[in-house]
């Protein structure tokens, strides 16, 4: 996937940050579920809507449970959506192992509540049209994941939105 | 019915397949290791999307007659040599959980019938 | 099949969205592990999960899945009831396991739903 950042164009309509605790779990979904209306409420397209609060999903649960706490901007563009992730450690050890699927540093307390089955990065990536993940170990992981509005731009193989 | 002949009509992938007569007693759905411990019933079948090693020794434990593992990543090597080690059948499929349990509870529910 | 005939058939308490117990659902998904759910690519189906926290309804949601049916009699706290009452997700909960439960339904005729394939991850 091309790390390119995506060319400056079109007019920011809106942008917010949102703040994850960690080990916050009992709220994991809070933010990708104020995301969607946010979004909807916007007359943002559905297909954008879903693979936005899917991204957005999987990086709160990534932040909750594995990280000191983080945030999560939303960026909503003209011509695309943008959530940048961003946490204070302690950051991923190996980038290539993280996005394998099924792969899991996941505690057993975190599967036990439905976490953990090493598909976090893996989704988000799959649901980005553009996903640049930056860690430094001992410090913190940032992510930045787009979605393009226009459908021309958009992956084709994406989670399809029954008309 | 033995775990073979389910098997065969799920189209199930062996992993690991030690005892292919074991009979399949019933079936079992959960991704929650904690309730397979507590309620699976020795010789039930486990639906699960999990797939790490607890799996097999929770199968092991409960005396189960085979794990299905749904849709998902390919279970680690250590995983399929554990279940190979212990004696446990562990099988995958490209179905998800719901079809799994769909399609095994009408095989079942239809089987001293049909023999 | 519409969400009053799955609560028949499984003998489900409806804790919220009596109201809405016309909706059709045609497509199943039952899963504790929610990134499992994350996977579907439909919407409209109907999520069968064992687990009662806030995240189930919230996935749920996020999904647009048409209503959540709970298991092993498994009861979520008034908090859940009420925010999947104000997100407009019917609640149900019947007694039976994932395992009849999921095979009452299929063999009824609801299909299950298609999921992205794991092929398609490979980084």
């Amino acid at each position: 996937m091309s790390p390119s950042t995506p060319a400056k164009r079109g007019r920011l309509l809106y942008r917010r940050t949102f703040y994850v605790p960690a080990g916050a779990i009992a709220d994991v979904g809070a933010v990708s579920t104020q995301v969607r209306r946010i979004l909807r409420g916007l007359g943002v397209e559905p297909e954008v809507v879903r693979r936005v609060s899917i991204i957005c999903f999987e990086g709160e649960t990534n932040i909750a449970i594995f990280t000191k706490g983080g945030r999560i901007t939303l960026m909503v563009w003209e011509d695309r959506v943008e959530l940048f992730f961003s946490d204070s450690g302690p950051g991923i050890e190996d980038l290539e192992l993280v996005r394998r699927p099924g792969y899991s540093t996941a505690p057993d307390w975190a599967r036990e509540l439905g976490f953990g089955a090493g598909m976090g990065i893996p989704n988000m990536e799959k649901n980005a049209d553009v996903f640049v993940l930056r860690s430094r170990p001992g410090k913190g992981t940032a992510i930045r994941a787009t979605v393009w509005r226009s459908r021309d731009e958009r992956k084709g193989s994406g989670a399809g939105t029954r008309a | 019915m033995n775990a073979r002949e389910v098997a065969r009509a799920l189209g199930l992938e062996a992993v690991a397949f030690p005892h292919p007569e074991a009979e399949v007693e019933g079936g079992f759905c959960s991704d929650l290791l904690s309730r397979a411990m507590a309620e699976a019933s020795p010789g039930e079948a486990w639906i699960t999307y999990q797939r790490h090693l607890n799996v097999v020794a929770v199968a092991k434990l409960k005396e189960l007659s085979m794990v299905i593992l749904a849709r998902g990543p390919e279970p680690e090597p250590e995983v399929a040599a554990r279940a190979e080690e212990e004696g446990v059948n562990l099988l995958r499929s490209g179905a998800g959980m719901f079809e799994l349990a769909g399609r095994l509870y009408t095989l079942l529910s239809r089987g001293p019938r049909n023999r | 099949m519409r969400l009053c005939e799955v609560a028949e058939l499984t003998q489900a308490e409806v804790l919220t969205g009596k109201e809405l117990l016309d909706r059709e659902v045609d497509k199943g998904c039952g899963a504790d592990l929610l990134s499992d759910v994350l996977s579907v690519v439909e919407e409209n189906f109907l999520l069968i999960t064992g687990m009662v926290t806030p995240q189930a309804v919230r996935v749920a949601e996020v999904m647009n899945a048409a209503a959540v049916l709970i298991v092993r009699g498994k009861c979520p706290q008034d908090p859940v009831i009420a925010y999947a009452d104000e997100a407009g997700i019917p609640l149900l909960a019947t007694q039976k396991g994932m395992f009849e439960t999921c095979g009452l339904l299929y063999s009824r005729g609801l299909r299950p739903t298609r999921f992205r394939r794991v092929s398609e991850y490979a980084g």
